[in-house]
Order: structure tokens, then sequence, then C-alpha cells
């Protein structure tokens, strides 16, 4: 399976015994949900096979549904289920037990959807909405349904991202049952602890290839970090970065104070001063980038407040920001980034025309000089400044976007992955281009899944797990250090 | 085949293409009824005024390429249609005459308040629907067309109840001047120009054309770079009443009466058409004006030509159904992979065969 | 019966109800002078709007997928054009044109299922285009207006079923004794709503609407046809909608081309007053039951008084309309904020 410029996974091998349960770690873009796809038959592949216990030969799954009928089934971080419908018919539909005149048989149904959730103890009334139940029994029972259809794999895709502690322990209980029942179990996660507390064995990909398979009593947290990230832990002591300026005594640009959005980011203070590069760094999911947009005002503030420069901000949406001189680079380019069949000019120059209202056209002449001017400065690579965005490859894209931000001139920028999917050249330049706009006065939030990256970028690091800030290092900023905090181990 | 390809490919090949094959049509027509075939293009003067079918087709497309201003920013902005139109029509054009005639008199030879009044108040009028709908579209998130739903049919109800139930007849020579001639010009025709050449100056002066189809394409992006996407839904919907205000201003000017019940009938249908047939697509995003309003005086040269050939006002809307479910089903994704994939398979075979 | 927490959708559904009490119960104490208080003024309700009922019915089936269907008005203008023309003109017999009209319902909802499953197209657009269709085809027919004296037909549309044991019966002021009544219109429409109660409740295909509605992804995930269970949705709504054009016509005696017009309105307005979610997934025969009353009751006041302009009904029912969409989407708000 490659995707366009990039193998999305390259020769991975994975086996996974009966009755265990198998942790696939990786960060973001590691080949992961490709690789869940190719099993699932959502992708097809390219190379290698898939044996099943039972079944003669290779098996190619076509659809989910082939999938499922082969015994393996996938439950997603979104619940695939029918909110409107009771949980019984959610466990049943498509297989309704059938009255003799070929009708619905209720009473049956609902006797035998309780027995299957008594029999896994949850908690549950099979005459309920599905709507009506929390998001982890809506999970729970997703899995109960899949184990009724004779899964003996089950692969669970982060079902945990939006579960709170005691909503997770009782998915833990659950997922031990049926380990014993003798379902191969094989869970996704971004969270570490989780891992420690339910799986076996340890498969880590990284960059679409397998790093190693490791039984869990062998791979210690910082050791799986590391190998998440593709560094030898006795390497990264090694690597010192330079000197780094003092910058308390700078003025203060951003000041947060007890920030939150529910949900996503619980309440954190930040504090950025006047040329200071400030990384956040945390696995995906610790709530990195969900920091960043609630200072940003693309979720809303719920709690606390913000001074910007000083002074109070009242930031409703994302153009109060803008207009105090913000700037976010959201990690999602496709879905939040580009406006796909707007051209690169007009891709280049919406941020600043937005900050300049509607009535205040920037002239073409001028566009075409800011379209130019960014088009040269970031080596973007476009047929023409009226190409449209979607047409150019994804490091390309990124480019615009930053050269959006630039165009508007801000005083404090947030990137957020703006090296994600680009290549080493690229990724350098755009360092460079941090460094220097931090030399020039201005304030940046560089978040990034490369932690080395950030050593070389940022003066400052917060570090963050679980929608949590939990930490700030300053000094002895190492790798070790960093992967120390993140791995929950305290420095 | 490359050629065909570049050519079909042009932005404005979908309408233009369209008028010629209409144009086509009434040629065979006349020359098969044994006219001069040029008949369609002749503009002669007869008592001081143009006279011809071209002139004829301008004249009375005109309210539907007014409507078809507002629906190709409606479309744009929010990937549905409104369907209220033709109902806010006949509302803006039932409080006009009611204004200008005075609450439950049905017939007036003078006007009882300003005429500028009444015209303001006409599109006052669109503009209070379109704030309606568009409140519910953006800020409610109801579905376009199911926003619209209320005012197409209640907006006509509303317009009986202000006219007490009755046609009012407002025989006024000042107001029928909206509906008649100036010079030796009809004004729809010119109205219709003057909306259309304010409406580009706008779009070509400020920002709003890329704010509009910035939303229509990525909410979310847009949102982010500083546009508020609600209030552009918003005043998209605004334009689009005011435009159904003036259209129903002209169309009342023209029979000199509201007649709530058959003002702007079906115009709805044909203002979507034009979009459509525009070589806009209904599912939001980049639009261009000039291929709707292309589009809009297409569609009447069908109606005129359908018309022409002996078809009634009332057997019209089959036609034009069945050209509606083609365009958009040529525009659909799957009967769209259904065509790569044959002529993908025809390459192949030719490629075979050599 | 354990006791169950309310939640948004029941709300919607117990408002419609008491909304009806208390209209009818408004209408008896203001217009009792009137009659309104009979149960004839009631049966009439449902005499009136059988017809109504038979599309509503439709309408939510394929309101349920998330769709809508705004053909149904100019498809029974169609029907109704079809059997008059039919009986008057072409001299054919009822029973036969009857099963003619039904067929045209199936061939109009697979022309349009088709695009909206299949070609995925949005269902407004189609059904608009069928609107248009509909009617232009009514004018294609004729143009005029013809009344229906087949003698069969008449002999249905007369028949009266009386109400048994005397209930409701009263003397009028002449000492004629009043036996309340039904029409053969008013038992189809009874049997139509049972059967798609009992479809939407207990066969696979009624679920099948609920889970594409409910979530169109999810419902193909667990391995439905989501493509044909939106055809098949489509086809009802015409099939039942021409089940409501024979109804109609029975009512009416004639066809013409101005017929029904707005009909569909009636139809998706009480449906959602009835609690049938715009969004799918949500709602049932029995709440869209009460909203057509509840357009029934409407109307009937208006007429009633006499002295108002019958265009207050329209906007009565677009206002009530507009009332419970807001309500939706405020409903949606909260349970938005809520996961």
């Amino acid at each position: 399976m490659t995707f366009p410029g990039v193998k999305a996974l390259d020769n991975v091998d994975l086996t996974l015994r009966k009755g265990e349960i198998m942790a696939l770690m990786g960060e973001n873009g590691a080949g992961k949900s490709t690789l869940i796809k190719c099993l699932t038959g959502i992708n097809a592949f390219e190379a290698g096979e898939i044996h099943l216990e039972g079944i003669e030969g290779a098996v190619v799954n076509h659809s989910t549904l082939d999938a499922q009928k082969k015994g393996i089934s996938t439950v997603y971080q979104e619940v695939n289920l029918c909110p409107n419908l009771s949980v019984a018919e959610n466990l049943f539909i498509g297989r309704e037990p059938r009255t003799k005149l070929g009708t619905i048989n209720w009473k049956e149904m609902v006797k035998k959807a309780q027995k299957i959730i008594d029999d896994l103890d949850i908690k549950v009334d099979a005459t309920q909405n599905l709507e009506e139940c929390s998001l982890a029994l809506q999970q729970m029972i997703a899995i109960a349904r899949a184990v009724d259809m004779d899964c003996k794999v089950l692969i669970l895709d982060e079902p945990t991202s939006s579960l709170d502690d005691n909503e997770v322990e009782k998915l833990f209980t659950l997922m031990r049952q049926l380990k014993d029942k003798g379902v191969a179990i094989v869970f996704v996660t971004h969270f570490l602890e989780q891992v420690y507390a339910v799986c076996d064995r340890i498969t880590v990909l990284r960059n679409g290839q397998l790093v190693g398979e490791y039984p869990i009593n062998e791979l210690p947290r910082v050791k799986l970090v590391a190998a998440m990230m593709g560094k030898d832990f006795d390497d990264l002591a090694a690597i010192k970065t330079g000197e780094k300026q003092d910058f308390s005594k700078a003025p203060l640009v951003v000041d947060a104070k007890g920030m939150s959005h529910k949900g996503t980011i619980k309440p954190f203070d930040l504090e950025i001063h006047e040329g200071e590069v400030v990384g956040l760094t945390g696995l995906l999911g610790s709530g990195r980038s969900e920091l960043a947009r609630v200072i940003y005002g693309a979720d809303k503030n719920q709690t606390g407040e913000l001074k910007f420069r000083g002074k109070k901000a009242d930031i409703n949406a994302p153009i109060d920001a803008m207009k105090l001189g913000m700037g976010l680079l959201p990690d999602d380019r496709k879905a939040e980034g580009i406006i796909g069949d707007l051209s690169v000019r007009e891709n280049i120059i919406l941020a600043l025309q937005a900050k300049r209202g509607v009535f205040r056209l920037l002239p073409m002449s001028k566009q075409i000089e800011i379209a130019d001017k960014y088009i040269d400065m970031l080596q973007i690579k476009t047929a023409s400044r009226e190409t449209l965005i979607k047409q150019l490859s994804g490091g390309n894209q990124q480019k615009v976007i930053l050269g959006r931000w630039l165009a508007t001139d801000p005083n404090f920028l947030i990137l957020d992955e703006p090296t994600r999917g680009i290549d080493i050249g690229t990724k350098t330049e755009i360092q460079k281009l941090v460094l220097k706009l931090a030399g020039e006065g201005k304030s940046l939030i560089f978040i990034s899944s490369e932690i080395e990256e950030m050593l070389r970028t940022c003066s400052k690091l917060a570090v963050m797990r679980d929608g949590q800030k939990v930490g700030e290092i300053t000094e002895n900023l190492t790798q070790e250090n960093v992967m120390k905090e993140i791995a929950g181990m305290g420095a | 085949m490359n050629k065909i390809k570049k050519l079909t490919g042009m932005p404005l090949f979908l309408p233009i293409f369209c008028m010629i094959l209409v144009m086509a049509v009434n040629i065979i027509y006349d020359v098969a009824n044994g006219n001069f075939a040029l008949n369609f293009f002749t503009i002669s003067i007869r008592n001081g005024i143009l006279y011809g079918r071209l002139i004829d087709i301008l004249n009375r497309g005109s309210e539907i390429a007014i409507l078809a201003i507002g629906m190709t920013l409606v479309v744009s902005s929010s990937a549905g249609t409104d369907i209220s139109v033709g109902s806010v029509m006949s509302l803006a054009a039932s409080f006009c005459c009611m204004l200008l005639a005075g609450y439950g008199v049905s017939s007036t030879n003078e006007l009882a308040m300003p005429l500028i009044i009444g015209v303001l108040g006409g599109m006052l009028m669109g503009c209070v629907c379109g704030a309606f709908n568009g409140f519910l579209v953006a800020n409610l998130n109801v579905q376009p067309m199911v926003a619209t739903l209320i005012l197409y049919s209640a907006a006509r109800a509303i317009g009986l109840l202000l006219c007490n139930n009755m046609i009012v007849y407002v025989r006024v020579p000042s107001f029928k001047v909206f509906g008649d001639y100036v010079g030796i010009i009809p004004t729809p025709i010119i109205i219709a120009a003057v909306c259309i050449i304010i409406i580009t100056l706008v779009l070509k002066k400020t920002a709003l054309g890329l704010y509009i189809q910035s939303v229509g394409i990525n909410k979310k992006a847009s949102r982010i770079a500083g546009i508020k996407s609600e209030k552009m839904i918003f005043l998209c919907y605004v334009i689009c009443g005011l435009c159904a205000g003036i259209a129903g201003i002209v169309a009342a000017s023209r029979i000199s009466s509201a007649d709530s019940n058959n003002i702007g009938k079906n115009f709805e249908l044909d203002a979507i058409l034009s979009v459509a047939l525009g070589g806009n697509s209904l599912g939001g995003g980049k639009f261009r004006l000039a291929g709707s309003i292309i589009g809009a005086y297409t569609i009447q040269a069908i109606t005129t030509t359908l018309y022409a050939i002996g078809v009634s006002t009332e057997q019209a809307p089959v036609y034009k159904a069945v050209i509606v479910i083609i365009i958009v089903a040529v525009q659909a994704p799957p009967v769209k992979a259904f065509f790569k994939k044959w002529s993908a398979k025809r390459q192949l075979a030719k490629g075979g065969a050599a | 019966m354990k006791k169950r927490k309310i939640n948004g959708n029941t709300l919607l559904l117990i408002i419609t109800i008491a909304l009806f009490v208390v209209m009818y119960a408004a209408g008896c104490i203001i217009y009792g002078s009137k009659g309104f208080t009979h149960l004839q003024t009631f049966l009439n309700i449902l005499i009136n709007n059988a017809g109504l009922l038979c599309v509503t019915s439709g309408m939510t089936c394929v309101m349920l997928t998330g769709g809508i269907d705004i053909s149904v008005g100019s498809l029974i203008a169609l029907d109704c054009m079809f059997l008059a023309v039919g009986m008057e003109r072409w001299g054919m017999n009822p029973v036969v044109l009857c099963i003619l009209v039904l067929l045209i319902g199936i061939l109009f909802g697979i022309v349009q299922g088709f695009c909206v499953g299949y070609l995925n197209i949005q269902p407004f657009i189609v059904t608009m285009a069928g609107m248009f269709f509909g009617r232009g085809m009514t004018a294609v027919i004729c143009t005029d207006q013809v009344s229906i004296s087949n003698e069969t037909f008449v002999a249905w549309a007369n028949k009266k079923i009386q109400i048994p044991f005397g209930i409701g019966s009263y003397t009028n002021s002449k000492s004629v004794l009043q036996v309340p009544f039904i029409r053969v219109t008013v038992v189809i429409a009874l049997l139509v709503l049972v059967v798609i109660f009992l479809m939407l409740r207990y066969t696979k295909f009624g679920r099948n609407l609920y889970a594409v509605g409910g979530s169109e992804q999810s419902a193909a995930m667990m391995g439905l046809d989501v493509k044909k269970t939106k055809m098949y949705a489509y086809i009802l709504s015409s099939f039942l909608c021409s089940i409501g054009g024979i109804c109609f016509c029975l009512n009416t005696m004639s066809g013409n081309v101005q017929q029904a017009s707005g009909l569909e309105m009636d139809a998706i307005s009480s449906a959602v007053i009835g609690g049938t979610l715009l969004t799918g997934g949500v709602g049932n025969p029995i709440g869209s039951f009460f909203g057509v009353l509840i357009n029934g009751t409407i109307s009937t006041l208006v007429k009633t008084n006499g002295k108002l302009l019958s265009s207050w009904s329209n906007i009565a029912v677009a206002a009530l309309l507009c009332f419970f969409i807001v309500l939706q989407s405020i409903f949606a708000k909260i349970k938005e904020k809520k996961g």
C-alpha cells in the first residue's frame, strides 16, 4: 500500500497469538492505521499475505464485512453503531432473530442481547437507546457485537481516547475477559500507561516499517518512546544542543492563566516571551494541538483568561486572534488548512485579506506580488501561482499555508506539525525559518512529533500528557530528559 | 479526442453549448415551418420599441437572471439551494403593491404612497425573507432546502393576506415602467443589467467572492484563516432575498398587479437550473456568475422555444425537470467515475489494437 | 414497564400530542356552537385528510433515511388526473385504473430512488425535478378540470361506513338522527398507517430505514445495503403517495392540474410536527398521524371561523413547522454539547 509520495507501509510482519493482547504503537504516520486497514480489507495491499487460524491459504479481505465474516472485527474510536437504535438492535442489526411470520422477534432479540452483555459483564439495559449510553458503554457494545459475531481477532483502534479513567478501567476488564476466552486483541493507543496496564506484547512501527516486537517486560517506557521515535536510547544522551538564550526578562507576549476547553484540554498556564520559541511536546492526543487551539480561539476558551502583550484578550473567533497578530498553522492540513479549489495565490492572500476586511480588497497587482514573494521565498514548487492548491504535493501545500500566515506579518505564530510529511530539506528550511522569525522578535509555538527539531528550535518545552500540561523543561534540554517527561517518569 | 476534451473542459462550455443547441433547434424549427431561417436573431423596431425573439428572451429572462445571481451565491456558500425565491418574489410583489395601493384596495389609479417607498418596501421584504432563511441555515444549521421550505409555502400565503386575498392592481404609469420600456429598450433588461453590473463590481472590488468561495469549499479552514463563515452564509441568503424582491417587483410591474398565486411560479426551478446549467456545482464552492447568467437566459430561450413549438405553460416544467436531472446526474460522482472507467477501458482497447 | 428517562425525541412527540389536544379543546370551546364538539367534526378531519395520511406515512419512511420527497403533491395531481381522464375520456375500468396508478407510483419511485440511492444526487433536487415533472405531465394529459361521474367510482366515494352502537349520534335541529360516519378512504388510510407502523417496527427493512438514517456509515459497516434501502424508501413513498392519490381523488372526484399543490408541504410539516427528525433516524407514523390531525384541525378551525382567509391555515402550518425545526435544531445543539 503506498500513498502519493510516501510508502505508507513497507514489508511489515505482524503475528498475533490466540488469547493475547498486543499493543500496536507508533507515532502519527507510522503506518498503524494503514496496517489495520489492510487487515480489515478497507485498503488493498500490494505485497504480502495474511494467514488466519483455521483457513487454508492466504486470506484476502475485500471489505470490512468480508473481514468480519472471517473473524477480524474492528472497533474504532468513533463508534460505528447507530445512535438512534436500541442497544439490542445495534447488536443484532442485519441478523435479527425472526418469528415464524418472518417479522422481527423483539422479545427474543432483547433476551439474547441482554445475555450477551450480561455475559461480558457490561451493565446496561438492552432496550435502552444507544445514544443514552456513555461513550465507554457504546464502545463496549461495539466490542460485544464483534465478539458475538465470532470474532477471533479484535482490533481496537484508539478506543480510549475519549474515555475517562474509570471507563478505561471497565474497558480493560472487558478486554481481559475476552483474552481469557481466547480472542486475540490488537490494541492501538497513544497512552503509554494503558499499554502497560493490559498488553502482553508490543509491536512498534515507525515510518511504515517494523521496528520490532517486544514482550512487555522487556521494553520499559523510555525505551518504547525511543523505539517509536526511532532513536536508540543510549545514543540520545550524547546529543546536546547549543546554549539557550534566557528570555525571562523579555516582555511577555502570551500570558495564559487557567485556560481550558472541555473535553480536549484541562486548565493550563503558559507564558511566552518576545522572541521566544516554545515547543509543545507529548505524544499525539496528549493535548498539544488542543492547547494551541484554545489560545488561538479555534476552540473556545472556557475558563481562565489570556493576556496578550499585557492586555486582556477577548477571543471569540480566530479573526479576533488574528487582529491581535496571531496566526495558527493547523496540523490537519487537508481539513483545516488548504482551501482545495482555490489557487495558490488565493490561498496565500486569504488570511491577509480576511484581516483587512471584505471591503479593502487587495489589488490584483499586490496579490500577485505577495504570492510571488512567498512562492519565491519558501521555494514552493507549483506550475503557476494560479494552480489550484489541491494539485500541489503535501509539502508544498504546507509551505503555501505557511506563506499565508507570514503574509499577515504576525507577531505570534503557532505552528502545529509544520514539518509532517515533508522531505528533510524542507524540514530544515522550516526550522531555519522559525529561528529567523524568532530572531526578528516574533514569538512562536512550535509543535512537532520530532523531538530533535524542537530541541534545535525551542528554548522552552512544555510537556503534555493526557490532555494536561504536566511540566516545562527550560534547562537540560536533552532528548533523554524530554522522553522521560513524556513517558511520565519525571526528570 | 484531445481537442474535444479541451473544449468540454472550458469553464463556460456547458451553458454556451446549451445556448447554441437551443438556437439550432430554433433555426431548424423556422426552416421546417418555411420561415426565414434566422428569424430567431432578427431584431427590428416596431412601434418605437425593439422587437424580436431574441429581445423577448432577454426581456422575459430578466427575472430569472436576477434570481440566478442570488442563487449562485447561496449555492456556493452553503451547498444548498434556496427554494423559496419564487414565493418570496410573490410576497415582495404583494407587499410593494399593497404599499402603493393601500391595504384592502383592489385596484387603484393613483399611488397611495410615493413610488420609491413601495419599491424599497418590496426590496426590503425580500431582504427580510432572505435574513430569515439565512438565520435558519447559518445559525441554526438547518439544511438549506428544509429551511427555505418554510417560506416556500408561507410566503405566498402571507402575500395573499397582505393583499386581503385579492389581486391588487396598480394601474399607474410610473409603476408600470419597470415592466415596460425605457425608450426602445425593455426596462427589465436594463434592471437585470444593472443588477449584474452591481454584483460584478462588488465581486471585483471587494473580497466577497473570495470569502464566499472559501467558505463554500472549506468552512473549517476558512474559519481558521479568519473568515466568519456564518456571517458569509447569512449574507448570501440576504442577497438572494434581495434579488428575489427585485425580481418580484419587475414581475408585478409587468402585469401591473400583484397576483400572489402566479407571480414567481416555478421560478425556483428555473433559478436552480440556471446555476446548474452555468456549470456551477450544486455541491457548493467555486462559482462562475457569468455561467449562471448565461444559464438563466438559456433557460428562458428553452422556455420561449417550447412555447413557440406549441408546448403550454403548464407542460413546460416536464422538459425542464428532465434537463435538471440530466445535468445533475452527469455531475454526480458515481456517474463521473463510471465515465472515467469507461473511457479508460476504451483507451486501453485502442492501445491494445494499435 | 421500567421507568424511562424522557429524551428529546419523546418530548417532541409529547409536545405534539399535547398541542393537538389543546388545539382541539380550544376549538370545542370556541366553536362549540358551530358543531365542533360533534364526533363527526373529528371524523371529517380524518375523511378530509385520508390522502394526506397515506402520503405522510410514506414521507415519514423517506425522512427516516434522512431524505425528503417533495414530489408527492404533484404525483397526486398526476394520479387524480389520470384517474379522471381515464374514466371519463378513455372509458376505462376504475379498478384497472387504480392498479395502473399504483404502478405509476412505483415507477416514479424507482426513478427517484435510483437517482438518490445509486447516483447520490441530493434528494431535494431529485424530488423537486420529480415535482415539476409530475405537475407538467398532469398538464400533458389534460389541462382542463375533469369531473368524475363513473358510477362505480361514485359509489365508492359515497359509501358511508356508520359508527356502530350510536356512539356520537345526535339529533339535529330538524330532529333527524345524525349517525357519525367515515368513508372508505379513512379505512384505507388507517390500514396504511397500521401496516407502515408494523413494518417499521417488525421488519428488517423497517429497521434498516432507521439504521441508515441514524448513521449511513455505520449502517454500511454493519453490512446493510444502504443504497438499496434508500431506493426502496423512495419507491415506498411514491407508492403510498399513489394510494393517497386514489383517496384524494375519491374525496375531490375530479382531476385538475393545480390539485394538491402544496401537499408536499403539509406532508413534511405533519411528519416534522409528529416528531420525525429532518436529519433522519428518528420518527414514527403515530407521531405523523398526530401531525396530520393537527394540520387538519388548523384548517378546520380556520374554515369554521368563516371570516379568516384560507391562507391563514398555510401560515399557521408553516409557523408550526418553523417552530418544530428550530426546536429540533436546539435539541441537536444540546446533544452535541453533551457529547
